[in-house]
C-alpha cells in the first residue's frame, strides 16, 4: 500500500505567501478558504482558513477524518454552497482563484457554467448520485449538452464513447440501462464518464472508493490515473483511507477540525511527517508490508465538534503530546501553519526537534 | 409483466367477491336482526300474507342464502328472471336487483348519479392536482419565507375545515357576496355546458380545496427530502440550471408518491363524494347511498358498495401499473 508516491517533476505547490494571492501562478489557488454555516445552535465553522495550489496534471490529497471539512471544501470549490435554499446557505470567505478567476466572488450563473465543464465532481455513493429514473446515458447525455450545443444523437455517440472509455463493456446496450442494473464498481465508473465528458480541466472526487468493495477500488483508482494522464486534469482526491492518497497523490493535506494541520508533497507527508495527527492517522492504518506484531493504534477520541472550536490547537485534546512543555506557548494560542523543511507544512506547537525526536525514536520504529 | 397483469385481475377479481359476498351477508343478516321482512319492504304498507308469499317466490328469497348469492352474482353478468309463477320480471345485466323504495333497478339509479359525481370527483381532482403539486413545490422552494408559511396556514385550513363548513362559506362569498358566480343545481354537460360548469364550479373548488390542501403539504415535504438526496447535487455539479434541476429532477421524483395518492384517493371519491353532494344538494352516488341507509334500502346500498369497490380496486391497479412507468427501480413480478 504505501509504495513510494510518484512525484511529479515541477512543485506542485507554490509556497503560500503572506500578502495577496500571487494569481495566476497556479492552476487553483485557494487562499484562507472559509466556510461558515449559520445555525440555531452556532456558527459552524466547517472550513476555516484553508489555503493551497494545485497544477495542471497534479493529484492534492486532501486527508481527514469524517467533520474534517474535506467535502465541505470541495462543495464549496465547486461553488455548489451557493445552489438552492438561499436560506440554508453557509458564509464563504476567501478566494477560490481557479485558472485566474476568482470563483467566490464570480457570477453565480457563470460559477454555474464552469461546473461540470471546466470543473467536475465525482461523488462517494454512485448509487444515491445518480438519478434512479434516468438511464445512465440520459445523465451522461444530459451533461454533455448542456455545455455543447450539439443534437441528441451527437451526444449519446458521445456517451456511449465515454462508458466505453471507462471501461463498461458493451457500452452500446449499456447507455440505456439504469443506475441500479450497474453494479457499484459499473456505477462508479459510469459517474466518472459523467463527470469527465466535458473533459474538465479539474476533477474533484470525494471518496470516490469508499462504497465500493475492496476489489473495485484500485480499478476505480487506476481508471482515474490512467484518464488524469490523458486528459491532463488537475486532481483533487478527497478521502479518509491513506492507502488511496498513497497510490495517487502528489501532495498531500491533512485537515482537522477544518483547517489544514500539516501539507506537503506525499513523500515528505508519509516518510517525515511533522503532526502528531498524521502519525496518528499512519498508526491507524493497516500495512501490508510489515509483519503484524503489534496492534493498530487508532487515534483516540472524536473529531471536535465545529461550533465554538476550542481557540488553541483543535487537536489538544486528543494530543498524545499535549503536555509535551511547549516554551511558554498557552494552550488558547493556536499554532498556525509553518514551513518546516522545504515545501512541507505543518501546525503544531512542539518545536522542530522536539518532533523530530518523538517521530525517529517513538513513532516510526512501530510503523 | 403479462403474467403480472394476470395475477393482478385475478386479484381484483377476488377482492371483489369477497366485498360481494360481505355486502350480501349483510344484506340477509340485517332483516334477521331487526327482524323485519325484506318481502315487507317490496310489499308497501297495504299487505296481506298471500301477496307477501307472492314476492318471496318472486324475489326467490325462499331459497337458501347461497342460492341466492349465486343468482344475484349471475344476474349482474347476464341478467336474471324474477319469476313469480304468473308474472316474470327481467332484469337485464347488469342487474343489482329492485330499489325497496322506488322500485326501480338499482342499476338504473346507479346509471342516473354517476354522471353527477363523476363530474364533482374529475373536476376537483384536476383543480386539486394542478392547484396542491404547484403550490406544494413554490412552498418547498421558498421554504421559511413568508410565502411558505402563508402556503401552509392556508394548507392547514384547508385540510382542518370541514367540507360543510367550507361549503357554506364558499357560496357566501363567491355567490351573494362577489357575485361571481350562480348558486344552481346540477345541469348534465351534454344538456347545457355552460351551465354545468357553473354548477360546478363551486363544489369543485370546495371539495378540491380540501385535497389540495393535503397535496400541498404532502408535495412540499417530499420535494423537501427529494432537494436533500445526493442526485440532486449531482445535477448541479454537472451545471444545470437551477429549473431543470428542479423540473427535470427533482419533480419527477416527488411526483411519484404523489400519483399513488391521486390514484387512491379519485377511485375512493368515484364512490361517491357524501358530504360535498349533499352540501350542494346534488344527486350523486354518495347521497344516494346514504339515503339507502337511511331508508334501509338494502339493494341500492349493496349496489352502491359493490361499484364504489370496484373503483376503488381498479384505482390501486392503474397506480401500481403507473408506478412500474414511472419507477424504472419497480418490477412488476
Amino acid at each position: 500500500m504505501t509504495e513510494n508516491p510518484t512525484t511529479g517533476s515541477g512543485p506542485a505547490f507554490v509556497p503560500e505567501q503572506a500578502g495577496p494571492p500571487a494569481q495566476g501562478t497556479a492552476f487553483l489557488s485557494v487562499r484562507d478558504l472559509k466556510v461558515h454555516f449559520p445555525t440555531d445552535d452556532g456558527l459552524v465553522k466547517s472550513v476555516d482558513g484553508l489555503s493551497f495550489d494545485l497544477e495542471r496534471g497534479k493529484t492534492l490529497g486532501i486527508v481527514g477524518e469524517s467533520g474534517s471539512g474535506k467535502s465541505v471544501t470541495s462543495l464549496a470549490i465547486m461553488g455548489l454552497h451557493r445552489t438552492g435554499n438561499a436560506r440554508s446557505r453557509p458564509h464563504i470567505s476567501g478566494q477560490v482563484v481557479l485558472d485566474g478567476e476568482d470563483l467566490v466572488r464570480a457570477d453565480a450563473d457563470h460559477v454555474r457554467k464552469l461546473r461540470g465543464h471546466k470543473m467536475a465532481m465525482v461523488f462517494q455513493d454512485p448509487l444515491s448520485a445518480m438519478h434512479p429514473y434516468y438511464s445512465v446515458g440520459k445523465q451522461i447525455i444530459e451533461a454533455y449538452r448542456t455545455h455543447h450545443d450539439v443534437d441528441k444523437k451527437t451526444a449519446r455517440t458521445r456517451a456511449v464513447e465515454m462508458l466505453d472509455r471507462v471501461g463498461i463493456p458493451e457500452p452500446h446496450r449499456r447507455v440505456d440501462a439504469y443506475p441500479h442494473e450497474f453494479s457499484g464498481g459499473m456505477r462508479q465508473r459510469a459517474m466518472i464518464a459523467m463527470a469527465l465528458v466535458n473533459n474538465p480541466e479539474l476533477l474533484i472526487a470525494d471518496e470516490p472508493t469508499t462504497a465500493l468493495d475492496v476489489t473495485v477500488q484500485a480499478q476505480i483508482l487506476d481508471l482515474i490515473r490512467d484518464l488524469q494522464k490523458e486528459f491532463g486534469s488537475a486532481v483533487i482526491m478527497i478521502t479518509h483511507d491513506l492507502g488511496v492518497v498513497a497510490e495517487m497523490a502528489d501532495d498531500i493535506l491533512v485537515m482537522y477540525g477544518g483547517r489544514c494541520v500539516e501539507r506537503g508533497s506525499a513523500e515528505k507527508v508519509f516518510y517525515e511527517p511533522r503532526h502528531p495527527y498524521t502519525w496518528g492517522l499512519l498508526g491507524s492504518m493497516p500495512r501490508i508490508d510489515r509483519e503484524q506484531t503489534e496492534r493498530l493504534i487508532p487515534v483516540k477520541g472524536s473529531p471536535p465538534s465545529l461550533i465554538n472550536i476550542p481557540s488553541g490547537c483543535a487537536f489538544n485534546p486528543r494530543c498524545p503530546y499535549a503536555d509535551v512543555p511547549k516554551g511558554g506557548i498557552t494552550r488558547t494560542q493556536r499554532p498556525e501553519l509553518t514551513e518546516d523543511g522545504g515545501r512541507h507544512w505543518s501546525a503544531c506547537h512542539m518545536s522542530h526537534d522536539e518532533r523530530t525526536r518523538i517521530w525517529t525514536e517513538e513513532i516510526a520504529p512501530k510503523l | 409483466m403479462l403474467v403480472y397483469l394476470i395475477r393482478r385481475l385475478f386479484n381484483v377479481v377476488a377482492t371483489l367477491l369477497v366485498v360481494s359476498v360481505v355486502t350480501f351477508g349483510i344484506f340477509f343478516a340485517v332483516p334477521k336482526i331487526t327482524g323485519s321482512d325484506p318481502a315487507l319492504m317490496y310489499a308497501g304498507r297495504e299487505t296481506n300474507e298471500t301477496a307477501l308469499a307472492g314476492i318471496r317466490v318472486k324475489m326467490g328469497f325462499d331459497k337458501p342464502i347461497s342460492e341466492q348469492y349465486l343468482t344475484f352474482v349471475k344476474g349482474i353478468f347476464v341478467g336474471r328472471d324474477y319469476d313469480g309463477g304468473t308474472d316474470v320480471t327481467h332484469c337485464a345485466a347488469p342487474c343489482f336487483g329492485y330499489s325497496f323504495k322506488t322500485e326501480a333497478p338499482v342499476w338504473e339509479t346507479m346509471v342516473d348519479r354517476m354522471p353527477v359525481t363523476l363530474s364533482l370527483a374529475l373536476g376537483a381532482a384536476v383543480i386539486w392536482v394542478i392547484a396542491g403539486v404547484a403550490t406544494g413545490v413554490v412552498s418547498a422552494l421558498k421554504r421559511r419565507t413568508a410565502i411558505d408559511r402563508t402556503v401552509m396556514v392556508g394548507a392547514l385550513a384547508g385540510v382542518s375545515l370541514p367540507i360543510f363548513f367550507t361549503g357554506m362559506v364558499a357560496p357566501a362569498i363567491f355567490v351573494y357576496g362577489l357575485g361571481w358566480l350562480d348558486v344552481s343545481n346540477y345541469r348534465p354537460l351534454t344538456e347545457d355546458p355552460v351551465a354545468w360548469l357553473n354548477s360546478m364550479l363551486l363544489p369543485w373548488v370546495t371539495l378540491a380545496f380540501l385535497f389540495a390542501a393535503t397535496y400541498a403539504r404532502i408535495t412540499r415535504a417530499t420535494m423537501l427530502d427529494v432537494l436533500g438526496e445526493d442526485y440532486i447535487r449531482t445535477a448541479r455539479a454537472k451545471g444545470l440550471k437551477e429549473g431543470v434541476v428542479i423540473r427535470k429532477h427533482a419533480l419527477r421524483s416527488t411526483l411519484t408518491p404523489i400519483v399513488t395518492m391521486f390514484g387512491l384517493d379519485l377511485g375512493g371519491l368515484l364512490g361517491g363524494a357524501v358530504l360535498t353532494e349533499t352540501t350542494f344538494n346534488f344527486q350523486g352516488l354518495g347521497t344516494a347511498a346514504v339515503a339507502a341507509i337511511g331508508q334501509g334500502d338494502l339493494p341500492v346500498i349493496m349496489g352502491v358498495t359493490l361499484l364504489a369497490a370496484l373503483f376503488v380496486v381498479m384505482a390501486n391497479l392503474i397506480v401500481d401499473l403507473l408506478y412500474a412507468v414511472i419507477d424504472p427501480r419497480v418490477r412488476l413480478t
